[in-house]
């Protein structure tokens, strides 16, 4: 197990300094990050003035160990629009991108898994060809354009919600149900064939054999072990809900992460999308690392493997 | 021998094409849709980027205030808005096919790379998967076409980049499958080089496996093109995007919530076709689904 865990760590260290790597080349995408700061009508002594100032004159790795160096401590350097240090603006928005991404997640877990059992109990019936088309139709939907029909039809046909922003609670139905939306079909996908595999396996025959009732074969015994690739598939898609996030923020005006780096990406407030980009990445890789080990504690089988 | 083979197989792969409702309805639905979109300067009635502002946001035909000549009505600019659809659906297409080209040959060469050889090869070509798999997607694609200058062969440039990891990922377990396979073997004893090997042998093996990862990405290529454009980082103005087209009539919601209605309905079936088609063409190829 340890070896396990000191391996699996080596590898989620390995990915934190490459992420922030790239999270910080990205910047320097546009060639010249004092210029794209300058804007398209800045002068060249403003650039220049901007290039001393943000330390752009040094060179690439000093800026980058200079920067990653403060990142560790939690200081993500200053926002150039606000003119605020960017752990606070973005401290001051996350809260609203978790709660929308946990409530999804927990809405979406608790629809797909009874569904998934219920499928995997009887293969074809109605129950499945209703999660089938809630499948389907969950690929090909674009997020934004569900979103803003679910807004002419609940808030402006029918008034039940508010159109838009988050100051009461119900400005969080839409989001979350549409948001959710879109992570059933994956989850409940895995649980119906992870069951399917459980129950046809001779254990389980042998507990309907001596006659326990089926919901506890399936609560004792099958749910268990089907469990193990939804814990992996959990992690990552409770990550894609909280990156993925940022189309419905923008939909449903909800000032969260998401919404927060594409008005800094508008205005070119860089040191703000980067700081976003590498939390987001960071986010991930403790998702994954924590499913991993969380399979690993469960199936002590899978501690031999890479 | 081989050719008593080949009149065997190739025409049954037809027909099971040809019984498989996914891959039927999806096919005719995706050649409806790419026909459109090559033959869109025949078909559109008017120019989709000329603007009457004396006749903007004409309702469709199903209105009482609509115009013959606009069947699907105008947009804000006074746009004729069938035209612009037509013509939407040759950057959705075209965004996807450009975008399959670069992702494709960038993962399948790696996945190639990493399940032939393995070794440390394949332990460097791993961890670039997952470090690709824990940026977040969009944000990093908004980041990386806003500041590479916003065109259209940013975009695809900027997608192809990112989105090779599904391609990596299959060709990788795929090529470790054929790799012990006899006849690898035979061509390894006899001589053969690796590129000959790879290339010539491996990836043709693997070319049902390919396609099916392709549908699938066009579908994702063709959503996340949407989803940027409708953000104001994708295909620019006034080049008919849905997605694009969609963010435009937002402001026009409440009065005029077709303006959006429409260009959606178009994705979805885009999407939905290649999906279908994706599906059905997995359930022919690939083991049976659980």
């Amino acid at each position: 197990m340890l070896s396990f865990l000191s391996r699996r760590l080596f590898v989620a260290f390995c990915v934190c300094v490459t992420v922030s790597a790239l999270s910080f080349a990205l910047m320097f995408l546009s060639g010249d990050p004092a210029i794209a700061i300058a804007g398209a009508g800045g002068r060249a002594e403003d650039a220049e003035a901007i290039r001393i100032a943000y330390g752009f004159d040094r060179p690439l790795i000093v800026q980058y160990l200079d920067w990653i160096g403060s990142a560790v401590t939690g200081d993500l350097g200053q926002s150039i629009y606000f003119n605020l240090p960017v752990t606070e603006i973005i401290g001051n928005r996350v809260g609203v991108t978790l709660t929308l991404g946990f409530i999804s997640f927990l809405v979406a877990l608790a629809v797909a898994v009874p569904l998934g059992i219920a499928a995997a109990l009887r293969p074809n019936g109605w129950i499945d060809r209703i999660a089938l088309i809630i499948a389907v139709s969950g690929q090909a939907i674009p997020s934004f354009w569900l979103g803003l029909m679910a807004i002419v039809v609940f808030g402006v046909w029918y008034g039940m919600v508010p159109i838009s922003g988050a100051e009461s609670w119900q400005g969080f139905i839409l989001p979350v149900i549409v948001l959710s939306y879109y992570a059933v079909p994956e989850l409940m996908r895995i649980t119906r064939s992870g069951m399917i595999d459980v129950l046809a396996t001779d254990y389980v025959r042998a507990a309907r054999a001596k006659g326990l009732p089926m919901h506890l074969v399936i609560s004792r015994h099958a749910l268990r072990n089907a469990v193990l690739p939804l814990v992996s598939l959990a992690a990552v898609q409770l990550g894609q809900l909280l990156s993925g996030s940022i189309v419905i923020e923008s939909v449903f005006a909800l000032n969260g992460l998401g919404r927060l780096a594409w008005e800094s990406l508008l205005r070119s407030d860089l040191p703000v999308v980067q700081a976003i980009i590498l939390v987001l990445s960071l986010l991930y890789v403790l998702l994954t690392t924590c499913a991993d080990i969380l399979n690993a504690v469960l199936d002590p089988r899978l501690r031999g493997a890479t | 021998m081989t050719e008593a083979t080949m009149e065997t197989t190739r025409p049954s792969a037809w027909r099971k094409m040809l019984g498989n409702t996914g891959v039927m309805i999806g096919g005719t639905l995706l050649a409806v849709i790419v026909a459109i979109a090559v033959l869109a300067p025949v078909l559109a009635p008017h120019d989709p980027l000329a603007q009457d502002l004396t006749r903007r946001l004409l309702p469709p035909f199903w209105h009482d205030r609509a115009v013959p000549e606009h069947i699907l009505g105008t947009d804000h600019l006074g746009r004729d808005y069938l035209s612009r659809m037509i013509h939407g659906a040759r950057v959705s297409l075209g965004v996807g096919l450009g975008v399959i080209l670069v992702s494709g040959a960038i993962g399948i060469t790696l996945g190639l790379l990493a399940g032939y050889f393995g070794g440390w090869i394949d332990m460097v070509i791993s961890f670039a998967i997952t470090t690709r798999l824990s940026l977040p997607i969009v944000l990093v694609a908004l980041a990386a076409v806003a500041l590479g200058g916003a065109s259209l062969t940013t975009l695809i440039t900027v997608l192809g980049l990112l989105l090779w990891d599904r391609f990596a990922v299959v060709t990788r377990a795929a090529a470790q499958g054929l790799r012990h396979q006899e006849f690898i073997m035979g061509l390894r004893a006899i001589g053969a080089s690796r590129a000959r090997i790879l290339f010539l042998e491996i990836l043709p093996n693997m070319r049902a496996t390919i396609l099916v990862v392709v549908s699938l990405e066009v579908a994702n290529v063709i959503l996340l093109e949407a989803a940027l454009s409708f953000l104001g980082l994708g295909v620019r103005p006034p080049t008919p995007s849905w997605g694009l087209m969609i963010a435009e009539g937002r402001d026009n919601i409440l009065f005029d919530p077709w303006l959006i209605a429409l260009p959606g309905s178009a994705l979805c079936l885009l999407v939905l076709a290649v999906n279908l088609f994706g599906d059905g063409l997995r359930d022919i190829t690939g083991p049976a689904r659980k």
